[in-house]
C-alpha cells in the first residue's frame, strides 16, 4: 500500500528543527515548535498504526522508484509502535528540558538538535534499505554527538571522546558490513535481501557477515558491548541522558529484531544462540555493575544495559510469545527508562551531587518525588500490575518452555528472573539511601527546585501505569507485530508486490 | 593567514577564481543527466572561496560575502526539503520529480527538471556547511597566533 504518510514522522522533526535553527534566539518559539512537532508525530505514528493494523504494512517508494531499486520506507505495526512511543517519551523529555537546560544551551540549537535526532531515530524506525538505515543512523548519532558534549563542561568533553570514537568505530564497521553484503547478494533493501538470502541459502560467509553485523548492532544497543554507555550516558543534562537512554539503545535493539528475524534467521543455531550468550551475559554484567555503583548516574546507566539484554533474550527465544514480550518490554523500557533518568536527574538537581552516600531522607519535602521512584522501581522489577510484568512474564515463561528442549534456556530463564532482582535490589538501593533516613536539607539549603519538573515525570508515570492495567488494549497490535515478525511473508510481499 | 607580498598566489587567484566558479555552474547544470549536481557544485563553489581565504586572509573574504553561512546551510536543507514535500501536494510520492522541455528563445529546446530546485538547496546547504566549517577553523587558528 503506497501512502505518503509514512515519510511523515521523518520529515516533521526535519523540517521544524530547520525553522528552530533560524529562529535561534527565540527561545520561546522553539519551545512551542518543539512540542508542536512531537505531537504532530504522535498523531501521524497512531494513524499509521490504525492504518496497518486495517489494511497491513504501508511502504511509501521514495521518488516513485520501484522497490529493489530505490529505497522504501516500510511501516508495519513494531515500527509504528515504535515511532508512538518514540514521541510519548520525547515529549516528556522535551517539557523537562524547559526547566532544567539552562538558557545557554536553549540558545545554541538545543531544540533543534532534539529534533535532528528524533528525526534519525524515526528514520531508522521507517527506512526499508540497509544503506538509507546507516544514514538515518549517522543522522541520530551526529546530533547526539553534539548534543554529549553540549555545554563543554570537562567530564562531558572526556566522554564525549570516547563516545565519538567507538561509535565512528561501529559505524565504519557497519559500512564494511553492508559492502560485503552487497558484494555476496548485490541487494540492499532489507526485503530483497531477505529473498536473496534464502535463496542463495545462509552459508558461512553469510554467517559470518551477521556476525560482523552483530558486533555493530551490539555496540549501538550496548548488548554485552556495552562498555562506553555508563560513563556516556552519566555525563549530559538529566533531559539529554534521559532521552538517550531511552531512544538510542532502542534503535539499536530495533535493528537487531529487524535483522535476525526477516534476514538472517536460517542458522538460528549460529546467530541467534550468540545473541543468546551476548544477552545473558549483558544482563548478569549489568546487573552486577549496577549492584556495585554507588553514584546514581551510573546505576541508572548500568540499568539501561539490564533492560537491553533482557530484551534481545526475548529475540532469543524466538517464539511468537516471546518477541511479543520483547517488543512489550521494549515500549515499556523506552518508558520507564526516560522516567528513572528524569527522576534521577531531578534528585541530583536538588541535592547537587549524585553520590548516594551524601543523600537522605529526600521523602520529607518531595513525597511525590518518592513515590514515583518507588512506582518506577516496581515497575522495572516487573511487579504486576505495572508495565514490566507482562514483557518479563512472556519471556521467562516462554524461556522456560523452550528450556525443556534446550538446557540453554533454562539459563537464559534463570538470569532473566535474577536480573530482575538485580534491578530491584539496585533501584531499591537508591530508594532506600537517598529517599529515607534523616533529612539532611531543608527546603531552603536545596541546590535546585522540582518546580516544573514534576509534571513531565508525572506523565510519564502515568504512561507507565497505563501501559500495565492497558495491556488488553495494546496487546492485539503488539502480538500482530510479532506475528510479522516471526513470519517476514507479509513484509516482503509487501516491499516487493510489484516485483515477485 | 595573509601572506601579504605573495604576488604570484594572489594574482593567480584572482584568476583561477572566476574558472573555478565558472566550472561549478557547469557542474550543478550538467548534474542532471552527467556527472555533477548540487553537492560537486557546492564543494568547487567553496574551493574558490577556500583559495580566496589561503591568498588574502578571512577579512577580505568576509567583506566580500556578506551572508551568514549557518543560515545559508539551514536555508538549503529547508529548499531541498520542501521541494520534496511539494510532491506531497499532487498525491504523487516523496521526492517525485517531473521534467518537461521548454524552447527558450537562443537556447533553444531546454530541459527544465524540479529536481534543479532540489539541487539548488543541496548545493547551498554544502556550500554553508563547509564555508562555516572551514571559516570556524581559521578563526581559530587566528585567535591561537594571537
Amino acid at each position: 500500500m503506497m501512502n505518503n504518510f509514512v515519510v511523515l514522522p521523518l520529515v516533521i522533526p526535519l523540517l521544524s528543527g530547520l525553522l528552530m535553527a533560524l529562529l535561534r534566539k527565540n527561545v520561546r518559539v522553539q519551545r512551542w515548535l518543539s512540542i508542536l512537532s512531537v505531537l504532530l508525530t504522535f498523531t501521524v505514528s497512531y494513524h499509521l498504526l490504525q492504518t496497518v493494523k486495517a489494511e497491513g504494512i504501508q511502504i511509501l517508494e521514495i521518488g516513485g522508484w520501484t522497490a529493489p531499486f530505490g529505497i522504501v520506507l516500510v511501516v508495519d505495526l513494531i515500527s509504528a509502535l515504535l515511532l508512538m512511543t518514540t514521541s510519548v517519551v520525547s515529549f516528556a523529555c522535551i517539557i523537562y528540558a524547559f526547566k532544567s537546560i539552562g538558557a545557554e544551551r536553549e540558545k545554541f540549537y538545543f531544540y533543534s538538535l532534539i529534533q535532528f535526532l528524533l528525526t534519525g531515530i524515526n528514520g531508522s524506525f521507517i527506512t526499508g534499505d540497509l544503506f538509507n538505515l546507516y544514514v538515518c543512523f549517522e543522522v541520530m548519532l551526529l546530533a547526539s554527538y553534539v548534543l554529549l558534549s553540549l555545554g563543554g563542561g570537562r567530564v562531558q568533553l572526556r566522554e564525549g571522546i570516547k563516545y565519538i570514537v567507538i561509535n565512528t568505530l561501529s559505524s565504519t564497521f557497519f559500512l564494511l558490513g553492508i559492502a560485503y553484503l552487497y558484494a555476496v547478494v548485490g541487494t540492499l533493501n532489507l526485503a530483497h535481501l531477505s529473498v536473496r538470502v534464502a535463496e542463495a541459502g545462509q552459508t558461512g560467509l553469510m554467517t559470518t557477515i551477521a556476525v560482523l553485523f552483530l558486533i555493530v548492532f551490539g555496540i549501538k544497543a550496548a548488548l554485552f558491548l556495552f562498555f562506553w554507555l555508563p560513563g556516556a550516558y552519566s555525563a549530559p543534562p538529566a533531559a539529554i541522558s534521559a532521552i538517550f537512554a531511552a531512544l538510542l539503545t532502542k534503535v539499536g535493539i530495533y535493528t537487531i529484531f529487524r535483522l535476525y528475524t526477516l534476514v538472517f534467521y536460517h542458522q538460528p543455531h549460529i546467530t541467534h544462540t550468540l545473541i543468546a550468550v551476548m544477552a545473558g551475559l549483558t544482563m548478569l554484567l549489568g546487573g552486577i555493575g549496577a549492584i556495585g555503583q554507588w553514584d546514581i548516574r551510573k546505576i541508572l546507566g548500568y540499568n539501561v544495559i539490564i533492560g537491553v539484554g533482557f530484551v534481545i533474550s526475548g529475540l532469543a527465544v524466538f517464539t511468537s510469545a516471546a518477541v511479543a514480550g520483547a517488543i512489550y518490554y521494549v515500549i515499556h523500557d523506552m518508558v520507564t527508562k526516560a522516567l528513572l533518568f528524569l527522576l534521577g536527574g531531578t534528585m541530583i538537581s536538588i541535592v547537587g551531587t549524585g553520590k548516594l552516600k551524601e543523600i537522605s531522607g529526600l521523602i520529607r519535602n518531595h513525597p511525590s518525588l518518592g513515590w514515583m521512584f518507588f512506582i518506577t522501581t516496581l515497575a522495572l522489577a516487573g511487579v504486576p500490575p505495572l508495565s514490566g510484568f507482562i514483557g518479563k512474564v512472556l519471556i521467562i515463561k516462554e524461556g522456560l518452555s523452550k528450556g525443556v528442549f534446550q538446557a540453554g534456556f533454562y539459563w537464559l530463564a534463570g538470569i532473566g528472573l535474577l536480573s530482575s532482582l538485580m534491578i530491584l535490589y539496585s533501584l531499591m538501593k537508591i530508594f532506600i539511601n537517598g529517599f529515607w533516613g534523616e533529612t539532611q536539607l531543608s527546603k531552603e539549603m536545596e541546590k535546585g527546585t522540582t518546580q516544573g519538573l514534576l509534571f513531565p515525570c508525572v506523565f510519564l508515570t502515568a504512561v507507565c501505569v497505563f501501559l500495565g492495567l492497558g495491556a488488553e488494549l495494546l496487546y492485539p497490535y503488539i502480538e500482530s507485530a510479532s506475528q510479522s515478525l516471526i513470519d517476514p511473508h507479509s513484509y516482503i510481499q509487501a516491499v516487493l508486490s510489484e516485483v515477485v | 593567514m595573509g601572506l601579504k607580498n605573495d604576488v604570484i598566489l594572489q594574482t593567480v587567484t584572482k584568476v583561477a577564481v572566476f574558472i573555478i566558479l565558472a566550472f561549478s555552474i557547469h557542474l550543478f547544470i550538467g548534474g542532471h543527466h552527467n556527472p555533477g549536481g548540487g553537492f560537486v557544485g557546492g564543494l568547487a563553489v567553496v574551493s574558490a572561496f577556500t583559495l580566496l581565504l589561503l591568498a588574502f586572509d578571512l577579512k577580505s573574504l568576509r567583506a566580500g560575502l556578506i551572508i551568514n553561512f549557518e543560515i545559508l546551510a539551514i536555508v538549503g536543507v529547508l529548499i531541498a526539503v520542501c521541494t520534496g514535500m511539494s510532491s506531497l501536494l499532487f498525491n504523487e510520492p516523496f521526492l517525485n520529480q517531473i521534467f518537461g522541455t521548454i524552447n527558450l528563445p537562443i537556447l533553444g529546446e531546454t530541459e527544465f527538471a524540479t529536481a534543479v530546485i532540489f539541487d539548488t538547496g543541496v548545493a547551498f546547504a554544502v556550500l554553508g556547511t563547509a564555508l562555516s566549517i572551514i571559516t570556524t577553523i581559521s578563526e581559530d587558528i587566528c585567535k591561537w597566533r594571537q
